[in-house]
């Protein structure tokens, strides 16, 4: 019997179309030797540092913890970066390596479009060509997005398939990324898929958590008692745990969205409501019926907008060193417009989930614990679809 | 030895993909019939999936109007057991992993056995991934069957080696569907898979007219057609079993 790879666990994996197994195969040995080639990092660390504005701010919420009256809250402030979200920082690498690897054209699928801003940013700075796949649904959602990739001189594929969201433009990513190899390497935006992405990804994003460390301890001069994400596919979230994963009095608790709430079919909580399947590349947890039938999930969020969930999580999950707990639209909701009023930061309704969580967290925890909630990223893209669930319509 | 082979005795073979439930189950049944028929040599029944990524805008449409019909795993066993009380051509099943495995491969694999199917074709199961299914199928007499890509290159006497039932050559780049013209250099595919295994060997993905279907099956042992069948489908719906019939017959004999 063959070695199964990129395993976490039972999940994980690369279960895909035998065209793209090459492909795959390319792509882990070049990044085996790229993550341990020291120009390679040089210069990765300059276009984070230099061009992405990192390390990202690691804020004491002052103002938050005093009304909440119980843990001190700290924001690591993904939202800082350039393009506004997590997402850059592993976009910039994957580009750079796909240029050392001679390609020449990228391809993404984006959901709430903040994976895909950040893909038509690299491909613009890097002089390559960029198709980003985004559901029908979400072009409509986050439309102001799809006018950023388009000046960035990406095309912008609308996806109609299905329930045309992110699974869809995933789906769609792929197909085209088997009709078109030898140019193209799949800019893949979360720790999901075949491997090697989910390991690429969680590299590529695990400098979060490095810098929370690395903050905490100069400001507190100790690790924080809970680290708190949202997670869709999962990236910031990992990338927000992987540093801590070690460290196990550190709480990590992602925050999944429940759209409507976990009773109801209106709800993209993988972990929640979900069991395990093979879908895109990976076997993980899925939303799915009796028949393994992927399900139509929903949340107010495009960007948690999945059917699943990556497999770093799934493993962390069963082994018990992660949290995985629910957030509806309302609780989103709220939280977002809680954030821009107390602390004058405007969260994007992802990281709201997160956000949402430590709100009921944090009173029940004593003064003298400290929590961290990565914000992920900014809220403005999300300013009109928040106005439309408040019954406000303005124009973007 | 594997039913499968029987469907390459008789010349070049003809495999039709026909996607079951699309639009109902009994035009499914009188589809398979008036293809066998008209010289099917094997059929190959897709259970649709709500996300089949390698298949194009054709078989995705198809598997939509499948599963909003309202069919599943449990009909089309029942659709199986109809077929098999008539039809004796090798039936194999396409479907993507999760079907199976959601269903729980053992159970799904020995159901397979009971009801004659002869053979698993699952896309998004490369051939380092075999392990959740290759020992229940050998188990149960089920062929797990093997793809080969245009981008296989070193990978092709692995997979060739170790191929059972019949292998699926994929004849280009990207996803199910019609084309105009098949440009991969089939022939020097054709040569490393002779080398390394005597099974037989179908080329499939793109080919819709009878003069592609000839080329194709002149370097290999079949030709497998699903987009052109499924457009009959979706063009004739429920009266589609006649015009199916048809061009089947149109294209098993230019392979005589």
């Amino acid at each position: 019997m063959t070695n199964p790879k990129g395993r976490f666990g039972i999940h994980g994996g690369q279960y895909i179309p035998e065209t793209l197994m090459n492909a795959v195969i390319e792509l882990e040995k070049a990044y085996e030797y790229y993550k341990n080639d020291p120009e390679f990092n040089e210069e990765l660390k300059a276009l984070l540092n230099d061009y992405a504005g990192r390390p990202s701010r690691l804020y004491y919420a002052e103002k938050m913890t005093k009304d909440l009256g119980g843990a001190k809250i700290y924001l690591k402030r993904e939202d800082l970066n350039h393009t506004g979200a997590h997402k850059i920082n592993n976009v910039l690498g994957q580009a750079l390596l796909a240029k050392k690897m001679g390609k020449t054209r990228l391809i993404a699928e984006t959901g709430a479009g903040q994976h895909g801003v950040a893909t038509a940013t690299a491909a613009a700075l890097m002089g390559m060509e960029c198709v980003v796949y985004m559901g029908e649904e979400d072009t409509k959602r986050q439309a102001l997005n799809v006018y950023r990739m388009k000046l960035l001189g990406a095309d912008v594929v609308p996806v109609k398939t299905g329930t045309a969201t992110l699974k869809d433009a995933v789906s769609e990513a792929m197909r085209e990324w088997t009709s078109r190899i030898a140019d193209t390497h799949y800019c893949l935006g979360s720790v999901m898929g075949p491997h090697p992405f989910p390991t690429i990804v969680r590299d590529f994003q695990a400098v979060i958590s490095k810098e929370i460390k690395e903050q905490m301890l100069e400001k507190e001069g100790r690790l924080p008692d809970a680290v708190l994400a949202c997670v869709g596919g999962g990236s910031n979230a990992i990338g927000s745990f992987y540093n801590f994963i070690e460290d196990k009095n550190v709480r990590l608790i992602g925050c999944e969205a429940a759209g409507r709430g976990i009773d109801t079919f209106e709800t993209a909580a993988t972990i929640a409501t979900g069991r395990l399947g093979i879908f895109h590349g990976m076997k993980s947890y899925f939303c799915q019926d009796e028949f393994g039938q992927i399900a139509p999930v929903y949340s107010i969020s495009a960007g948690l907008d999945y059917p699943g969930v990556g497999p770093e999580h799934a493993y962390l999950h069963d082994i018990g060193r992660a949290e995985y707990v629910a957030v509806t639209d309302d609780e989103a909701v709220n939280a977002f417009e809680y954030l821009s009023r107390t602390e004058g930061i405007i969260p994007a309704i992802e990281s709201s989930h997160a956000v949402a969580h430590a709100i009921k967290l944090a009173p029940a925890m004593d003064k003298d614990k400290i929590i961290v909630i990565t914000i992920s990223g900014r809220g403005d893209k999300d300013c009109a679809a928040i106005a439309r669930y408040r019954g406000v319509d303005i124009d973007e | 030895m594997s039913k499968i082979q029987n469907a390459f005795k008789n010349g070049k073979a003809f495999i039709p993909f026909i996607t079951c439930g699309d639009p109902d189950l009994e035009t499914t049944a009188a589809v398979v019939r008036s293809a066998v028929e008209n010289g099917a040599d094997l059929i190959e029944l897709g259970i649709p999936f709500s996300d089949p990524t390698a298949e194009g805008p054709v078989i995705q449409e198809a598997n939509i109007r499948a599963l909003s019909g309202g069919v599943n795993t449990e009909k089309i066993f029942g659709l199986v057991r109809e077929l098999r009380k008539d039809i004796t051509v090798p039936i194999v099943f396409m479907t993507y992993a999760n079907v199976v495995f959601s269903y729980d491969p053992e159970k799904f694999i020995s159901i397979c056995s009971e009801i004659g199917i002869d053979g698993l074709v699952l896309p998004d199961i490369p051939f380092e991934e075999r392990d959740d299914f290759l020992p229940l199928c050998r188990k149960y007499g089920v062929d797990l069957i093997s793809f080969i890509a245009p981008t296989s290159k070193d990978r092709i006497a692995m997979i060739a080696k170790e191929a059972e039932g019949f292998l699926y050559v994929v004849s280009s780049l990207g996803v199910t569907g019609t084309r105009s013209e098949i440009t991969t250099d089939l022939e020097s595919i054709m040569k490393i898979i002779r080398e390394n295994t005597d099974i037989p060997c179908a080329i499939g993905f793109g080919i819709s007219t009878p003069e592609q279907a000839k080329k194709m099956a002149d370097i290999s042992d079949g030709a497998i057609v699903g987009s052109a069948i499924i457009k009959l489908l979706a063009q004739y719906g429920k009266e589609a079993p006649c015009h199916v019939g048809q061009y089947v017959n149109s294209m098993k004999s230019a392979l005589s």
